[in-house]
């Protein structure tokens, strides 16, 4: 129905608000927390302003300007699939039956596109980056995949509306206490999602100057960021809905989504960064196993 | 050769917008600065505690990037050699429009303490459009703040307009480049 898509305009428009303002304050804490004062918590949307309006005069190929797209899409995507408030007309966006296979892929979209674009751009530190990016993502993939389809084969599902509802009536019945190792394999595989700090090694600054968008400016980075805004908004949602339970109100949809924003942004301030195959090794040994130990009491019971 | 078409030749065209807007649009330039910080020379000691915590520019908007293309402001901190000159031209056409070029020391204002040096260019002002001098030897990063936020205040008014003079007298600035630097092998235009 028509009005569907103005519903999608407008929760692009509040997850685009909403994805800047948390990237300010993580900013603002990493600064304190470096015992800085650090820049204002809108100074996001003033890059981007500024980002849009700086002229660009770059060419480096098709893939080149169809990467920041991509980018957007998986974005959108992600975030428009993802039920943000269970039974409301405008926020249970565009959630149906098999919601979350689609989500998995428009996640993996995203990455994909800006890996193409970036091999296209040519420049040596833009190549490099995604060989570490698509190492990364085969890593954090495997638990996260795990935790996911677990859940799934749990409450006999792949409907994340259905999940949010298998999910109510208190507390302890949140997946997070139900299947605590699924959880905990699925919170470090967002942190590889995130290129948190101990798994930032694809963006890599100060090490491979800005890693993937090395060579994209002005426009094509303001698509960037408003991408990467949008699918982080998403993948909150995303874990909020599989394992705190959704929402069932805007507010404490902001909050859990704060609440998970705040787990990342901490672990990002405080840690070092690992090389790509230690990455790779963590995740597909600690993270799995912790997994499997609640995926093989699903398969018994 | 002609075909090969690795970089564009074409001049790059200029940009109009309504009053209000360039003025919206200016604000937002101010406020958000990426700084590529060229380290020339001994100036180049001063950026990192600039930008870590004992001075935070961060909180001014300034921070860090690691490419000419995303940047905005160009930091030539120092003296400059001719070879070296050749690179900051290339790093500056790079950078895209509106661009801003910040000079830091005695050295880039009239060559400084090797002003008479076989190798050491004395005017940059010649060969790149200079926004702001930040004078000293070396300026400290209270100085060079304050240096910042001279350019914001320039950027404000919209009087920071390097990058216009710089295009306008393209063949001027292209010109004084040559007669220093003998071996011109950069392509012409890489923007």
């Amino acid at each position: 129905m028509w009005y569907k898509i103005l519903y999608g305009l407008l929760v692009v428009v509040g997850g685009l608000a909403y994805g800047l303002l948390l990237g300010g304050i993580s900013r603002k804490i990493t600064a304190r927390l470096h015992g800085r004062r650090g820049p204002t918590v809108f100074q996001n949307y003033i890059d981007l302003i500024k980002l849009i309006r700086k002229k660009t005069a770059i060419s480096h190929g098709t893939m080149f300007f169809l990467a920041p797209m991509f980018r957007l899409l998986g974005g959108i995507g992600v975030l428009l699939l993802v039920p943000i408030v269970t039974k409301s007309a405008i926020l249970s966006n565009f959630s149906f039956g098999g919601d979350l296979i689609v989500v998995l892929y428009f996640m993996v979209f995203g990455c994909l596109g800006m890996a193409l674009g970036a091999a296209d751009s040519g420049h040596p530190h833009s190549a490099l980056a995604p060989t570490r990016g698509l190492a990364q993502m085969a890593g954090y993939e495997l638990p996260f995949l795990i935790s996911v389809i677990g859940l799934a084969i749990a409450h006999n599902t792949v409907s994340l509306g259905t999940l949010v509802s298998a999910q109510q009536g208190g507390i302890l019945h949140w997946n997070l206490f139900q299947y605590p190792f699924l959880s905990i394999a699925g919170f470090i595989a967002m942190l590889g999602m995130y290129m948190a700090y101990p798994f930032s090694v694809v963006m890599a600054p100060q090490e491979i100057a800005v890693g993937p968008p090395t060579e994209y400016s002005s426009t094509f980075l303001s698509f960037m960021f408003t991408g990467r805004s949008l699918f982080g908004v998403g993948k909150y949602v995303l874990f909020m809905d599989l394992f705190l339970g959704g929402a069932t109100n805007l507010l404490e949809a902001f909050v859990k989504t704060f609440a998970i924003f705040l787990f990342v942004v901490f672990i990002t301030g405080v840690f070092p960064r690992y090389r790509t195959e230690q990455a790779v090794k963590f995740f597909w040994t600690y993270p799995v196993v912790i997994g499997l130990i609640d995926f093989i009491r699903i398969f018994i019971k | 050769m002609k075909d090969n078409k690795y970089f564009l030749d074409d001049r790059p065209e200029k940009i109009s917008y309504s009053e209000v807007w360039q003025k919206f649009f200016n604000w937002a330039r101010a406020k958000s600065l990426w700084v590529v910080a060229y380290g020339t020379g001994c100036g180049s000691i001063e950026i990192p505690p600039m930008v870590t915590s004992r001075f935070d520019a961060e909180r001014f908007g300034v921070s860090n990037v690691g490419t000419p293309r995303q940047a905005d402001v160009l930091i030539i901190s120092g003296y400059l050699a001719v070879k070296t000159l050749k690179r900051v031209i290339r790093v500056y056409e790079q950078m895209q429009s509106p661009k801003y070029v910040v000079g830091l020391g005695a050295c880039t204002v009239n060559g400084g303490m090797y002003y008479d040096s076989y190798n050491t260019v004395n005017l940059v002002d010649q060969y790149v459009p200079i926004d702001v001098f930040v004078a000293g030897c070396m300026p400290r990063p209270e100085a060079i703040l304050a240096g910042f936020a001279q350019l914001m205040k320039k950027i404000k008014e919209g009087r920071a307009d390097g990058w216009k003079q710089y295009l306008d007298n393209l063949d001027k600035y292209r010109k004084n480049q040559e007669k220093v630097i003998k071996n011109w092998k950069i392509p012409n235009y890489n923007w």
